[in-house]
């Protein structure tokens, strides 16, 4: 249970995202698409904005006193990120793009110099297309072959199924913690007790995770970890691959330019230490720094309690939206964090999506980037209400009565 | 949102008109709107004097492509097919850069029940879809048509 302070705090987070305080059609917003990208409170955009205003430069190249400042917070914010997610060191915190960018690199600079045909990289089917075009097109380029455990009908991967997946011909494992399209908790847990023991690595998509609940990267004893600073209250176009640091270093670099290098001579070009080696060019400077300001807002709340409110508002959400004439849940996973789907009479779910935004309320609907989940239960896709900090009970009430408005036009 | 909505709108997209596969199709094409995964196979039968004899559609979408499908099919049947390779430009037109104080062909009569997707900027190309897709069919184009 979370205690009574934090649900009266709750209100005072929801006043530090600008964004959330407007109308839209006449109506009070209601953001219940987070799980597509968050809202940024004001602290972040702040740091941003005071960062273009009086300190921008760029990294790691100057002796000047802005190349300085802009070289200290860009790094601050590593160690930042590093201590969030309990890295063993800030070497092993790649920035990327966002969580795309991440599983691409470990795909094109793990998997592909080391792949052979035959060889499998086991995913589940209740993947994000980023956590799966990548590896389809690395096997392609090798030989190897993509494996895929199969899911109920409650959005639950078979564990066992997937597990027997895993076998002496597995190189590679990759598992999202939590599902983007259905909210399903992974079981990354066991997957990856059981990839361990056979000594195969295991990349956790943790997109979905991180924004929800607390991340520990040595817990979890994953070798890869992918994340978006987007989703999580920072910039878009920001993103962190976490590796182990004995996988990173043997790794080739995957994209070259400046940075990346120690010595460039045209018989022979020396990487750049880690992390660097992965950081091809002048990396998105503000929108890091802006992920970091994300994570001391995070930090100041405790994810702990984040985790525990949105768990209350999650609940109430499913059973509210469970009470809805015409409704179907899709994605009834014991262990869900953040996340519903679901379908209404046979509205299409576009059309429940344009009769909500004009009443204010803010949801997501179609495949969701996650078309074999849709293929599975045989549908085109759904209407998907996800869940961020910001939000309360009241949201849910008025996304219910949007439904009900829905239903009314459709009748 | 009753001027999206249209009664004549929700109607067509319960009780598509003209909906279902055509053995005979001297032309057909699918249309794919990736946004949101509606996806439609047109079929058109175009007789030796290029006039369209029947045309249907089969797929599942949104009520607004699946109206503006079931509208169009029943709107292009009797045409020549420079007739309506011109009523496809009329209808693009109206939908996106917002003709509605012109007047509108008799042919395309039905299809002003559409008029209010363009203060719906996302669902523009739910509407254009059909359109877009008769486009690539008499085209012979051999790809699907795409909404981008
Ligand atoms: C589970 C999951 N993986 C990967 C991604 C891709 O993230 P990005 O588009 O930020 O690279 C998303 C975003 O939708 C996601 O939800």
């Amino acid at each position: 249970m979370i205690a009574r302070a934090e649900m009266v705090n709750a209100h005072h987070w929801r006043a530090d995202f600008p964004a959330l305080d407007q109308s839209v059609h006449g109506n009070p917003l209601i953001y219940l698409d987070s799980a597509a990208s968050a809202q940024q409170p004001a602290s972040v955009i702040d740091t941003v904005a005071r960062y273009q205003r009086e300190d921008h430069s760029n990294v790691h190249r100057g002796v000047h006193t802005l190349s300085h400042r802009a070289t200290e917070a860009y790094e601050g914010a590593r160690d930042k990120i590093a201590g969030f997610i309990n890295a063993n060191s800030r070497t092993e915190i790649v920035l990327t793009s966002g969580t795309t960018e991440s599983i691409n690199l470990v795909a094109q600079s793990f998997c592909r110099p080391r792949l052979q045909p035959g060889d499998t990289i086991v995913i589940s089917h209740l993947e994000h297309h980023a956590n799966i075009v990548p590896w389809q097109l690395v096997c392609e380029q090798t030989g190897a072959e993509l494996a895929v455990a199969p899911i109920d009908e409650r959005g639950e991967i078979d564990v066992e199924a997937m597990l027997a997946l895993i076998d002496d011909k597995t190189f590679l494992v990759g598992i999202s913690h939590v599902a983007n399209a259905l909210g399903t908790i992974c079981p990354v847990e066991r997957i990856i007790e059981h990839a361990r023991a056979r000594e195969i690595p295991v990349l956790v998509d943790g997109a979905q995770a991180v924004p929800h609940m607390q991340v520990d990267v040595q817990a979890l004893d994953c070798d890869f970890y992918a994340f978006s600073g987007h989703k999580m209250f920072g910039p878009t176009g920001t993103g962190v691959l976490w590796g182990r640091e004995d996988l990173l270093d043997t790794m080739p670099p995957w994209q070259g330019g400046g940075d990346m290098i120690l010595e460039v001579t045209f018989d022979r070009t020396t990487w750049n230490e880690l992390p660097y080696k992965f950081e091809a060019g002048t990396p998105n400077i503000s929108g890091v720094i802006g992920l970091g300001a994300a994570i001391d807002y995070l930090r100041d709340i405790g994810m702990q309690n984040v985790a525990a409110y949105e768990n209350d508002v999650h609940d109430y959400m499913v059973a509210e939206l469970a009470k809805v004439d015409g409704i179907r849940l899709v994605g009834e996973a014991r262990r869900k964090a953040s996340v519903q789907s679901f379908l209404l009479d046979d509205i299409h779910s576009h059309d429940v999506g344009t009769i909500l935004d004009h009443q204010g309320v803010a949801i997501r609907t179609g495949h969701h980037c996650a078309m074999p989940v849709m293929q599975y239960f045989g549908i085109p896709g759904t209407a998907r209400a996800s869940l961020a900090l910001y939000n309360n009970r009241e949201d849910i009430d008025r996304l219910v009565a949007a439904l009900q408005k829905a239903r009314e036009i459709f009748a | 949102m009753q001027d999206l909505y249209r009664e004549l709108i929700l109607d067509h997209s319960r009780k598509p008109r003209h909906f279902g596969c055509l053995e005979d199709a001297t032309h057909t094409a699918d249309g794919i709107n990736a946004l949101c995964g509606d996806r439609l196979t047109l079929y058109v039968q175009v007789d030796d004097h290029g006039l369209i004899r029947r045309s249907s559609f089969d797929g599942s979408g949104c009520a607004i492509s699946v109206a503006s499908a079931s509208l169009m099919t029943a709107a292009i049947t009797g045409l020549h097919v420079t007739r309506a390779a011109s009523c496809i430009d009329e209808i693009a037109a109206r939908l996106t850069e917002g003709a509605a104080s012109t007047g509108v062909s008799p042919e395309l009569e039905k299809l002003v029940a559409l008029d209010g997707v363009r203060r719906y900027p996302g669902r523009v190309k739910c509407a254009t879809l059909a359109w877009r897709t008769l486009q690539a069919a008499l085209n012979n184009a051999g790809t699907p048509a795409t909404t981008e």
